[in-house]
């Protein structure tokens, strides 16, 4: 794919993306969390991000290879995202980086999505339909694997179809009843509202979307986002560790 | 001497805690706190965790115990465990009953990092009537 100094490009352009994302969506995320949650999602992340923003700047990043980089945004998240959402989102980019040791490809992409899940459901310990993030990072994860290793789909394609598979996983946590974090002592109360942490996954990822759009030229391909369910249940695919080498 | 480390969502529960188990549970352990998140705000962080959890330690290598409050306490003690060179265990306790539990162990001369997480755990059974 691109050279590595294309690729350091692109990962700061995903950073700036996203962090703009998040800075948006802050009152948005917050409201979210004030439903069922402690209300600090939105200023969390946004806190995170902006360091990550920083980080990026003050850090000697043209010498960095691309996980080091990834590994530093990791890093970053950690330090200066309080609560569950530092250890999840940090520690899962911090461990996945592992995966972007020979630069990003489509099988290092993947490879690094199924880290970053992986560590996500062994460190929060929550299953598909818990109303958390996992809900909306099972499909996409899984969506992702299957358009690049089965389907054998350009890398974008893959992605846009892991956005969209995305978006459905945010909109099923809407009428659960939550079992994991703070919203599990809401119980019932909890039914209806969106989970704010499978909401801001969502928004990471179609940040990551348009910045793949914009460094991959060419292969951009429109109507990716026509629904195509993946192969296996969510339930299913909960069953089955998408990888059994873990860490 | 084994360490004690008390992970709050407040910095001030945290110095609480762990002024109330040194003085209740013997002068002599060594017992830090690591409350609030990363602006001192209601949380926890995983930066004061490992630097409290380096203060702890005192380099004898008989090792350092977590005691830990709520939620994403649990998840950040693990991530500044596997951060830290020490030799880390975090007691499934109630927080203010295992940290003075845990600090009267430490104290005393025969305490292992497996006796004082023990003793912290012991107090899961606590009953406050009858």
């Amino acid at each position: 794919m691109a050279d590595a100094e294309t690729q350091r490009e692109a990962i700061l352009a995903a950073v700036e993306n996203v962090a703009d994302r998040i800075a948006e969506e802050k009152s948005h995320l917050t409201d979210l969390d004030s439903a069922i949650g402690d209300a600090d999602h939105g200023a969390n992340m946004n806190r995170g991000f902006q360091a990550v923003v920083e980080a990026v700047e003050s850090d000697d990043v043209d010498e960095m290879s691309p996980d080091d980089l990834v590994k530093l945004v990791g890093k970053t998240i950690i330090s200066n995202v309080g609560g569950a959402a530092g250890p999840l989102y940090g520690g899962s980019t911090m461990l996945a980086s592992k995966e972007l040791e020979g630069g990003i490809t489509a099988e290092t992409s993947v490879a690094f999505a199924e880290a970053y899940l992986q560590k996500v459901q062994d460190r929060g310990k929550a299953e598909i339909g818990a109303k958390t993030m996992v809900d909306a990072l099972v499909p996409a994860v899984h969506t992702y694997k299957k358009s690049i290793e089965q389907d054998d789909l350009p890398p974008l394609t893959a992605l846009s179809k892991a956005v969209d598979a995305c978006e459905r996983g945010v909109r099923y946590t809407v009428p659960l009843r939550a079992r994991k974090g703070r919203a599990s002592y809401l119980d019932w109360r909890s039914v209806g509202h969106q989970d704010p942490g499978a909401t801001s996954t969502l928004f990471i990822l179609e940040e990551l979307l348009e910045t793949a759009e914009e460094h991959l030229d060419g292969e951009v391909v429109r109507d990716a986002r026509s629904p195509d369910v993946p192969d296996e249940s969510p339930e299913e695919a909960a069953d089955e560790p998408l990888d059994e080498e873990g860490e | 001497m084994v360490g004690l480390v008390v992970v709050s969502h407040s910095e001030k529960a945290a110095e609480g805690i762990c002024e109330i188990a040194g003085q209740m549970g013997g002068g002599d352990a060594r017992i830090e706190p690591a409350g609030g998140g990363p602006d001192g705000d209601i949380g926890t962080s995983v930066d004061r965790i490992e630097e409290a959890i380096a203060d702890a330690d005192d380099g004898d290598g008989d090792g350092v115990v977590v005691l830990v409050d709520l939620g994403s306490a649990v998840m950040n003690a693990e991530v500044a465990m596997e951060m830290s060179d020490s030799n880390v265990r975090i007691a499934d306790a109630p927080i203010l009953e295992g940290a003075l539990n845990a600090a009267v162990e430490a104290s005393g001369s025969k305490a292992t990092l497996d006796s004082v997480v023990e003793s912290a755990e012991e107090a899961r059974d606590y009953r406050k009537l009858n």
